[in-house]
């Protein structure tokens, strides 16, 4: 079953280099090297194992909130509730970790960074493939959630959000916080070749960057300032305001430019390897 | 031996592998220091030393894998360091171990190795044929890696190295953990590629480089202690070819008697039982057996045993990197 899986989506994803051979070889390296990524986690019993801890989760969540929801009248939608709970929360900062720990350190335990690195292949390449590899992997993991609220709306002849832009601004929020939160993940795994080491990194780091939005609650001595500084750190707050359809480019510029930090410092990192050996 | 690299070199086309002053050092630690050597093309360079000599360190150099601490080296004409990517791209290396994505299939591997080389797309499947044939490797070209046996995994990884028909192929000890048939097929495989391609191969079991290297480097402490043909190698070394008798001569002067053949340079006696054994040391062109038993014959001595030992690369090996214990 699982190996039928694999090789559908493998199939499907076999036929990217393909599609880019007229790029230049430039292009057709990367989406090679992207294509193996993704294969690998599909071949991997861990990506089935994050997959359903993550729908287990997020449907429980889904039935919780809806059920609670029944109980007395509430100024937000299904979809607001869905994206808001704590259930959420503690579940989505715990799969980078899972999804990012083995993609450098598996690669630097086995070895196998030796034939990879001296295929004629360039640095940026392999941190860009294992990059957007961890991104799709991540994507396909929401993918689900979709339905949630297509069955939803067949079986309760409602609307879950008030309306389209909530969906997407949550979904947005998703991508950019993952986004983010992925090359944290990638830049945990090119620190050592320990896995668990990895994960443990990349869990504090990224559970320190989620809270450091909440510190304004904590802390109540601090000034408006600081606490509105803050605020533009808070996932949470920024997801409230997406996830109600109040698209906004801050939170896109905080995300997509600490991407590229992070993806500059793994970088950087991975280079550093040929001078530390 | 200056005179015949000399005329080696005229033989050679280009320099596949040119090394100049090559130093690598860890911290507190030099691995490699000063390493100077050419391999031209068409050539099949043995790669010798003890553990720890250098040898990965100084092919791992070679592939762009790691920098050296100082000096130049250029593989295929490609400096390593400038032109980094052009000198992979025409290089086949396959490293110590043999480290494989344990999760694909063998064809998915290559497929996925012969695109990650730049081989062109349209060519992807004939190559990978080709490599597959030449390895053996078509009864499981379906199997999972993780699955196959060592020597399979060999094989894997030198059709990986073979895939986009390099120049040249760097080969860390191709044959560790393999049982003796297949270090034979082995051995051909790289016998017969050799009339393709360059090759610097490392490899503990010397009989393997007598028999298929045109060329040995023996590196010790991290620098080249010989480099040489190995029949000029072997008529180096003090322990050139010698004659072994063992025989009853019922006096102490044997060994003075034999010292006076000529050709023979030097002879030492040990006793097993009533038996003498003497070790002749004789000129490398000579063979001294005929005289040795007509003194025999004359002298009526009993003779059990009179062989001639040949100098092998092991003795070479033995004498360059332990020559104190000799």
């Amino acid at each position: 079953m699982l190996d039928g899986i694999s090789e559908v989506i493998s199939k499907v994803v076999c036929k990217f280099p393909r599609c880019a051979r007229d790029d230049g070889k430039v292009m057709r390296k990367f989406f090679t090297l992207l294509s193996r990524e993704i294969r690998s986690y599909f071949y991997s019993p861990i990506a089935y194992i994050v997959l359903v801890f993550f729908l287990v989760v997020s449907g429980v969540d889904f039935y919780f909130q809806i059920s609670f929801m029944n109980q007395r009248p509430v100024s937000y939608t299904v979809q607001e509730a869905f994206f808001n709970s704590i259930f959420f929360w503690f579940a989505f900062v715990l799969i980078f970790p899972l999804i990012t720990m083995r993609l450098f350190a598996e690669e630097f335990k086995l070895g196998t960074i030796e034939p990879l690195m001296t295929a004629p292949v360039r640095d940026w390449q392999v941190v860009l493939a294992k990059f957007f590899g961890a991104l799709f992997f991540y994507i396909v993991l929401w993918i689900p959630t979709t339905l949630y609220f297509a069955i939803f709306q067949a079986i309760t002849h409602q609307s879950a959000a008030n309306s389209t832009g909530a969906y997407l601004g949550a979904y947005l929020m998703l991508l950019l916080l993952g986004m983010f939160y992925l090359s944290v993940g990638c830049f945990a795994s090119v620190l050592t070749k320990n896995q668990i080491i990895a994960a443990i990194i990349s869990f504090c780091a990224i559970t320190l960057l989620f809270f450091l939005g909440l510190i304004s609650f904590i802390l109540l001595e601090v000034s408006s300032n600081t606490r509105q500084l803050l605020g533009y750190f808070s996932a949470i707050e920024q997801m409230g305001a997406l996830s109600r359809g109040e698209i906004d480019t801050r939170p896109m510029v905080l995300y997509l430019s600490m991407t590229a930090v992070m993806l500059t410092l793994t970088y950087q990192a991975f280079q550093s390897r040929k001078w530390r050996m | 031996m200056a005179t015949h690299r000399a005329a080696d070199c005229q033989k050679l086309l280009r320099q596949m592998i040119k090394v100049e002053n090559l130093t690598k050092r860890y911290a507190g630690q030099t691995a490699i220091q000063d390493l100077n050597f050419e391999v031209g093309k068409g050539e099949i360079m043995g790669f010798l030393g003890p553990n720890g000599a250098g040898k990965t360190t100084t092919m791992r150099i070679l592939a762009s894998f790691m920098p050296p601490t100082s000096g130049r080296a250029s593989v295929a004409g490609f400096d390593i360091f400038e032109h980094s990517l052009q000198a992979r791209a025409h290089l086949g290396y396959m490293p110590e171990n043999n480290p494989l994505y344990n999760d694909m299939r063998v064809t998915e591997y290559l497929d996925y190795r012969a695109a990650l080389k730049g081989v062109p797309h349209r060519r992807v499947s004939e190559r990978v044929g080709d490599v597959k044939e030449l390895c053996g490797l078509k009864d499981v070209e379906k199997k999972i890696i993780a699955a196959l046996s060592k020597g399979f995994r060999q094989r894997v990884g030198l059709a990986d190295a073979l895939l986009h028909e390099p120049d040249l192929l760097i080969l860390d000890e191709p044959t560790i953990g393999l049982d003796p048939n297949q270090i034979r097929q082995v051995r051909e495989l790289i016998k017969n590629l050799g009339k393709q391609h360059t090759i610097l191969l490392s490899t503990h079991i010397l009989p393997e480089v007598e028999m298929t290297c045109s060329r040995v480097i023996i590196i010790h402490k991290g620098r080249i202690e010989a480099c040489d043909t190995p029949e000029n190698l072997l008529n180096q070394i003090r322990t050139a070819s010698g004659v072994l008798l063992e025989a009853k001569t019922g006096s102490d002067n044997g060994a003075e008697e034999l010292k006076r053949i000529p050709g023979v340079k030097d002879v030492s006696v040990s006793r097993d039982g009533e038996w003498q054994v003497f070790s002749l040391r004789a000129d490398a062109e000579a063979d001294v057996r005929p005289e040795v038993f007509h003194l025999a014959s004359d002298r009526h001595w009993t003779v059990r045993e009179l062989s001639q030992r040949r100098a092998t690369l092991e003795d070479v090996f033995v004498e360059i990197t332990h020559p104190d214990e000799m």
